[in-house]
């Protein structure tokens, strides 16, 4: 599925039911995450963030799918979402603590935002997904869970688990993969032989690719998925085709496994500049508009190495608290010779 | 809360009265995993709960236990409290990053948000003739894992107790269930009182010594203290019941009492439960001690065929011969 051409015309319906405020909404918080996106990689190498894995090139396919949630759907994350957790109203400082290694998980409140904890073990949270999918059912809500993985994720068991289960159970999930080209240092051909969107057939579930680059085909994949869902109709697979700009992690060199030529040949098909393109010919915004969203963007990621740096690390006391509800007597002791 | 009286109970029928009596007691609870609904698992411990429940309640799962671990983590962001089995010790292992990586870290990843009340059933143990991979001792995996709780009865009427305990804790809770166990029956009420996790019992009073045991070494335990009471060394048996958190008080207690230990479990000896409760012991009660701490263990080896398991267990002449060195010491 595509509407955006990567020039910025199109060659799909672009009317997907986005107002135009909306479609400024997308653009401003496109443009805001990559410019937070490159702000985390200088907070790491000055010192403020632990490893941090980038996500740029994948605006689109974060953005797009994102907005296309309702608020009571709940969104499992791996550990490169952070523009579908800004959509969703997470705290950036709280969600950045797990960057900064203050706290693991989800250090904001994955309840409040519906955006759970980010996940490192590889697919774990498509089983997630799925359970909270199956429990929110059994409540007679028409709320949806929308698992994120990466190509790399859907060579795991619990990738399979989880679409097996969710398409047995009817869950009313969509499990959205981007697919960015590589796993680390493995691209997605040595990764599977197939195609990742068709392995939905097996599973006896709609499947679907997107371009993934395209914010408005994300937006109405991700759409279609969570209203076959939300009406009960069962879960979606949508594999959205887009590229990891950068290295899997600040910790990573690229440089090792790829040649810079193809990421150069992959900037052509940038999300934002191909929707900027597109809004600016459709007048939906101009170029004063689009220059304060950029100034908003910088604020912003000024506003959050601040309140970033600020943080000390936390109390020790925080290794015991929350490991059990009530603490047994066995780690009281520990906690004292800890603590003293 | 239901009400039961005097009758006689196998720990399979007991277990599957505290999962009826959850069920219906909260209707938050969820019984699923493989086979449990339609056949009523196969030892039967949840027969007769989806006729009684509905199948929205307790039901099927695929060939699936890490989606059936995973899943009750997404339930219970939803709110659910799950109760999974395992059909088998050794298949839990398919399940174990599920449980080490999100349900025992889950409170902790949370800050303390979102509740794990998932119970994970796992019949466990050997004794019963199976099968390769049907006759594990799991329980090391999992208490060395912080944020879970591992327990294991060794009765029918204490069974329904610390299943009872188990579904209603705050925290997740991986429930051994020793199959040589399921079918031996006890008289009594079932009850959902006291003691719950985290304390262990004493079985049979004695001050030569004590013996520590839990799920079906205990009847082991037992018999060897009738052995040993025939010759007149008085052994006290303790049934830890819960391997985490364990009943320190009471081990040091025992320790100060008796001055000597024995630990027997099916496990290999190497980090069992016998290397925790014996630097427990030593940490607590060192000088009260009158001789080094006893391992009557199973061997450091995979669990045996059918033909051989006896010989890998801890027989009853084994504990008593290791209760006899420690009291001569």
């Amino acid at each position: 599925m595509q509407i955006l051409a990567p020039d910025g015309s199109t060659v799909g319906d672009p009317d997907v039911g986005l107002s135009t405020e909306r479609l400024r909404e997308a653009l401003r918080w496109m443009i805001v995450a990559r410019r937070l996106d490159r702000e985390c990689i200088a907070l790491q190498r000055q010192g403020e963030l632990t490893v941090y894995p980038g996500f740029e090139g994948q605006e689109a396919a974060q953005v797009g799918s994102a907005l296309a949630l309702g608020a009571d759907d709940f969104v499992f994350p791996t550990f490169r979402e952070l523009a579908v957790a800004l959509v969703r109203g997470v705290d950036a400082v709280r969600y950045l603590w797990y960057h900064r290694g203050t706290w693991h998980g989800g250090p904001y409140d994955p309840r409040a935002t519906r955006f759970g904890p980010i996940c490192i073990p590889v697919a774990t949270q498509v089983v997630h997904a799925v359970g909270y999918a199956m429990g929110v059912r059994k409540d007679g809500s028409d709320a949806v869970a929308i698992a994120y993985v990466g190509d790399g994720a859907t060579s795991e068991g619990d990738f399979h688990e989880g679409a097996n289960l969710a398409a047995v159970f009817g869950a009313p999930a969509v499990l959205f993969v981007q697919n960015n080209g590589w796993a680390i240092s493995v691209p997605t051909r040595d990764q599977t032989a197939g195609e990742i969107w068709k392995r939905a057939e097996g599973y006896g579930m709609p499947g679907v690719r997107v371009d993934g680059n395209d914010v408005l085909a994300v937006y109405r994949a991700t759409a279609e998925a969570v209203t076959r869902a939300r009406r009960g109709d069962g879960p979606t697979l949508i594999e959205a085709m887009t590229y990891r700009i950068g290295a899997h992690s600040t910790a990573d060199d690229a440089g090792r496994y790829r040649d810079d030529a193809d990421v150069e040949r992959a900037r052509a098909f940038d999300p934002i500049a191909r929707f900027r393109t597109w809004m600016l010919a459709e007048g939906r915004v101009d170029e004063q508009a689009v220059e304060a969203f950029e100034h908003d963007a910088d604020a912003f990621a000024g506003s959050v190495r601040e309140g970033l740096v600020a943080q000390d690390p936390p109390p020790a006391e925080w290794m015991f608290d929350w490991v059990y509800a009530e603490p047994p007597s066995i780690l009281d002791r520990q906690r004292r010779e800890a603590l003293g | 809360m239901a009400e039961h009286s005097m009758a006689e109970h196998s720990m399979v029928g007991a277990l599957n009265q505290a999962l009826h009596d959850a069920l219906h007691d909260d209707e938050r609870v969820l019984v699923f995993g493989e086979d449990v609904a339609r056949l009523g698992g196969v030892f039967r411990v949840t027969e007769g709960l989806r006729d009684a429940f509905g199948p929205e309640r307790v039901f099927d799962t695929p060939i699936s236990e890490a989606g059936i671990a995973g899943a009750a983590v997404g339930l219970a962001f939803a709110g659910w409290k799950s109760v999974v089995e395992m059909q088998f010790d050794a298949f839990s292992y398919p399940a174990l990053e599920q449980v080490i990586d999100h349900v025992a870290k889950m409170r902790m990843r949370t800050r303390g948000r979102v509740d794990m009340p998932i119970v994970i059933r796992i019949p466990s143990f050997g004794g019963i003739r199976g099968k390769e991979h049907h006759g594990e001792s799991p329980e090391t995996y999992y208490v060395h894992t912080a944020g879970l709780k591992v327990v294991t009865p060794s009765s029918p009427l204490d069974a329904y107790r610390l299943l009872r305990h188990a579904i209603v804790d705050p925290d997740p809770v991986v429930f051994l269930e020793p199959k040589a166990r399921y079918w031996p029956k006890e008289t009594g009420a079932l009850t959902f009182d006291e003691p719950g996790i985290g304390v262990g019992r004493v079985l049979r009073d004695g001050d030569a010594c004590t013996l520590v045991a839990y799920g079906a070494m205990v009847v082991r335990c037992l018999e060897a203290a009738e052995q040993l009471a025939a010759d007149g060394i008085e052994a006290r048996v303790v049934d830890l019941r819960s391997l985490s958190p364990l009943d320190l008080d009471l081990l040091e207690r025992c320790a100060v009492q008796t001055g000597r230990i024995v630990v027997v479990h099916e496990a290999p000896r190497t980090l069992g439960m016998g290397a925790e409760v014996a630097a427990r012991v030593m940490e607590l009660a060192f000088d009260h001690l009158e001789a080094p701490v006893a391992r009557v263990t199973g061997w450091d080896v995979p669990y045996p065929p059918a033909s051989l398991e006896q010989r890998y267990l801890p027989s009853v002449e084994r504990i008593a011969a290791g209760a006899r060195a420690v009291v001569s010491y």
